[in-house]
């Protein structure tokens, strides 16, 4: 199975990929712009995020939160999210509706500022601080980002603060650093373009150049510091939370690999070995059989540059202390350090990635976020077809080489979560224990 | 610059839901294959008529464990051994049951369907329930109650459900079941409602994806042999109210950022006459990005980042409920906002662009519903589940698109209820409640979490 992959490149940078796929009349607008919490300066934490809620209160020729509505009359749906390395925005809607999609991002791409006014950033404040509380402060191990970014990344890293943001950092966000973050980052040389489903790609071509084409590209943005770490901690990190949740939670992260790179394919393997499903390991031995947690998982970030994580997540049965919960998952990590991986493990987690990857792409939104991802980080959208590959490539000499490198005591952080109101807790797991 | 000329739309492209073909097997199970040749990928899912609301009172809850069991053990296989075969053939399956129906679900790439639907139609004929694992199941439940008491966003949701249904109602209490009813609970009761309520005449098969519909029928003729015949009958479903007057409770959680609110009354059931102009007039009132809530509360006040309103439809009345996480400070304005926008809607038209709006997305956004085996399958289900007729993908378009304003505000005038809303706030009793009484929310309960 292999997916068409067109690209080519504007004059003034704009890399564009077109996928077409005519079984229903549906098609995917996506953007990717190269610039994520990593990019921000010091004392603006969280403005990349702010900004992407900014790109949908108008621009010069469209009213605020009018991006939403032609979309949505059109039968879209519609969206951005911002991550630590890149910022995207995305639409899918009825083919018939390819202009419309494509002209909204022009215009907010280049002509965004004449539509900024400080009544709309004190809105969007408002409701990125909502966002906050919501996702964050509110919500039971919802600082888990932001606390791991400070644990596992040194000082002044780029991956180091936090992607939403400090409250203070937002108070302080002002139009003039809206201006100064678009004309650096929102610029069409650091951007891709995908489309994916039903339309004709010359007839796109036609409508890219038009709506895009008259747009300047950027003067270049600021190159970021190093962001080469060692491949191992080089010591144990350790942070406990009190925090506001009914049970003890444990996030054990490891470095790893970079996305894209061949190990990483191997990081990824382990990681579904791990904790993807009810036959993955952490899943059979501590849910399954010791019964002493409530759930496990395990996941990479897919960090494209430093270094990635593979985090191990795993949450106790209520009437199991920190100290076993914590005791029990070094145990498996060490089991696994000591004794590597079966062939059998090896090949369960291939074939469910490869599933997975399958399944996703019958989306056409998942073909366009993917093919902007492999050209935004990698220069090479055509790498969508070679992922089942990559991952059937990997082999258990692979994983047991990485396990060894990467699965030692020098190499892992916790950030572990503890009821906070420990005598009200204890009362609770008193009944919840006698009530099994 | 960007071209100031608005694009126009091309000529619209034809679309239809995927063909089904819709048959009795000769075991009694029915099954509706859905043939989509896009991708190597297959569906399977299976909806048995024994959903929570086919709980017998006292035992919450057993239907969820019922299923969740179905995967943990047969006569043959312990439950490890049973992901592990799944999982090697890649296929992701999972089992559960909503209010309405238990299910088992697959995804799998095409050249392995075969044997992950034998492997499946094993696993539901032959459940064998171990002890062990029934106990597991139960405690990780109670795991899940227990982590309700942090989360507000679950805690507000279930909290409201217990205030706004009568005690005798099942949807008073949790899908899953409470701590007690699940506590309760043993393997026989289990065994029991397997035994009454997982019958031929009860199951559906749906089949969508890279498959044909002869292969489809016999493989799973094949799968499903060994299905006990006959069917079960369900029990009147109890749905009542309450109270029949407003109330508001406030669920405390001291310094809580934000209050977690859920304003509402008893709704419809999903198969009711008034559906299509009923789901206009909510996307107009909060279900949209673009809806009159989430426009005033998000984007005029900055007190929320999100807030909506639905329908929740089930095979009984569901719940009407306005949903939204706001700034504990501005409870109140919210509130108030919320219930302005309720009868506004109910007092005068909408106005012909704030239709199209609603209509034209539900319209437009059909076809982008269905992209995937699994949004394909899961839509069949519904036609099953609350028995939709045959056509009722085919002329939705057309149904949507022949509601008026008339006709929104008439579903506003007979299924939003001001004089019957229920209020609930999971937040910080000491910031918000003197401010609610500025408000006719009626009765004031605060209760301790």
């Amino acid at each position: 199975m292999r997916i068409p992959v067109e690209i080519f490149r504007l004059d003034n940078g704009l890399f564009v990929t077109l996928s077409e796929d005519h079984t229903a009349p549906i098609v995917a607008v996506n953007l990717w712009y190269h610039v994520g919490s990593a990019n921000e300066k010091m004392g603006r934490t969280g403005f990349a995020h702010l900004f992407e809620h900014m790109l949908f209160q108008g621009s010069a020729h469209v009213g605020s939160n009018e991006h939403f509505e032609l979309i949505q009359r059109a039968g879209g749906t519609l969206n951005g999210s911002t991550w630590l390395e890149r910022t995207n925005y995305f639409e899918t809607i009825p083919s018939n509706e390819l202009a419309l999609a494509l002209w909204l991002e022009a215009d907010r791409m280049g002509e965004l500022l004449p539509a900024m006014t400080q009544e709309k950033l004190d809105t969007q404040r408002d409701v990125v601080k909502n966002e906050r509380r919501w996702a964050v402060d509110n919500q039971p191990y919802g600082t888990m980002l932001e606390k791991m970014q400070e644990l596992v990344f040194p000082v002044s890293h780029p991956f180091q603060h936090s992607l939403i943001g400090s409250m203070e950092d937002l108070s302080a966000a002002s139009l003039d650093d809206i201006a100064q973050f678009f004309a650096t980052y929102y610029t069409p040389d650091n951007a891709v373009l995908s489309i994916a489903g039903d339309f004709d790609a010359s007839q796109a071509q036609l409508l890219i150049n038009e709506y895009f084409g008259p747009i300047p590209s950027g003067k270049g943005k600021p190159p970021l510091p190093s962001m080469d770490l060692p491949p191992v901690f080089g010591r144990r990190l350790r942070e406990v939370v009190y925090d506001n949740v009914s049970l003890p939670r444990l996030f054990l992260a490891l470095r790893s690999p970079v996305f894209g790179s061949d190990d990483y394919y191997s990081a990824s393997v382990t990681a579904a070995l791990l904790g993807l499903r009810k036959g993955s390991r952490l899943q059979r031995a501590l849910v399954r059989e010791r019964q002493i947690a409530a759930d496990a998982g395990a996941f990479t970030f897919d960090l494209a540059k430093g270094s990635d994580l593979l985090v191990i997540d795993v949450t106790a049965r209520p009437e199991i202390p920190v100290a076993q919960l914590e005791e029990e998952v070094e145990r498996e990590i060490d089991l696994l350090h000591r004794k590597g991986v079966s062939k059998e493990e090896v090949e369960r987690a291939i074939a469910l990635i490869e599933t997975d990857l399958i399944a996703s792409l019958q989306s056409a939104g998942e073909r366009a976020d993917r093919l902007s991802m492999f050209a935004t980080y990698f220069g090479s959208p055509q790498l969508i077809n070679e992922q089942a590959d990559r991952y059937r490539a990997v082999t258990l000499e692979s994983v047991n080489a990485l396990v060894s490198e990467r699965f030692g005591e020098d190499n892992r952080a916790s950030l572990i979560y503890v009821p906070r109101e420990g005598v009200e807790s204890e009362s609770m797991l008193a009944a919840a224990a006698g009530a099994t | 610059m960007v071209t100031s000329l608005r694009p126009k739309p091309g000529p619209v492209r034809s679309y239809r839901f995927p063909e089904f073909v819709d048959r009795m097997l000769p075991t009694g199970i029915r099954l509706v294959t859905v043939p989509v040749a896009k991708l190597p990928v297959v569906t399977v899912l299976v909806i048995i008529d024994a959903g929570s609301t086919d709980d017998p009172p006292g035992k919450e809850g057993v239907a969820a464990l019922t299923a969740g069991l179905l995967l943990e053990g047969t006569a043959h296989f312990s439950g490890a051994e049973l992901a592990e075969k799944f999982e090697r053939l890649g296929a992701s399956v999972e089992s559960g049951a909503d209010w309405d129906s238990a299910f088992a679900k697959i995804t799998v790439l095409s050249d392995r369907v075969d044997e992950a639907t034998t492997l499946l139609g094993q696993v539901l004929s032959e459940a064998a329930f171990p002890e062990r694992e029934v106990e597991r199941l139960k405690a990780e439940r109670l795991a899940e109650i227990l982590q309700l008491e942090t989360e507000p966003r679950g805690l507000a949701d279930e909290k409201f459900s217990e205030y706004l249904y009568s005690p005798e109602s099942r949807y008073s209490k949790p899908d899953e079941g409470s701590s007690s009813s699940v506590s309760g609970l043993s393997r026989d009761d289990v065994e029991q409602f397997y035994r009454a309520r997982y019958r031929a005449a009860s199951t559906t098969v749906i089949v969508a994806g890279d498959v044909t519909v002869d292969a489809a029928r016999a493989l799973v003729t094949k799968a499903f042999k060994g299905w006990t015949a006959g069917t079960s009958e369900r029990a009147l479903l109890v749905v009542t109210a309450r109270s029949n007057r407003k109330n508001v409770h406030i669920v405390n959680k001291d310094d809580a950022s934000q209050s977690e609110l859920r304003i509402g009354h008893v709704g419809l059931p999903r198969k009711n006459p008034d559906f299509f102009e009923t789901l206009v007039m909510n996307a107009v009132l909060g279900g949209l990005f673009g809806s009159r809530i989430n426009l005033n509360l998000r984007e005029a006040h900055g007190y929320t980042y999100g807030a909506s309103s639905f329908y929740d439809w089930r095979r009984g009345p569901g719940p009407f409920v306005v949903s939204t996480a706001v700034q504990s400070e501005v409870t109140m304005p919210a509130l108030r906002e919320i219930l302005t926008e309720i009868e506004r809607i109910r007092s005068a038209k909408i106005t012909e662009d704030e239709l199209s709006l609603a209509r034209d997305y539900l319209d437009g956004v059909f076809p982008i519903r269905y992209e995937t085996t699994a949004a394909i399958a899961s839509a069949l289900a519904t036609l099953v589940i609350y028995g939709l007729p045959a056509d009722y993908y085919d002329t939705y378009r057309t149904n949507i698109r022949g509601v008026t304003v008339d006709d929104v505000l008439k579903a506003a005038r007979s299924h939003l209820h001001p004089d019957e809303l229920q209020t609930v706030v999971v937040g910080d009793a000491k910031i918000i409640r003197e401010s609610l009484a500025e408000l006719d929310l009626g009765d004031l309960r605060i209760h301790e979490s």
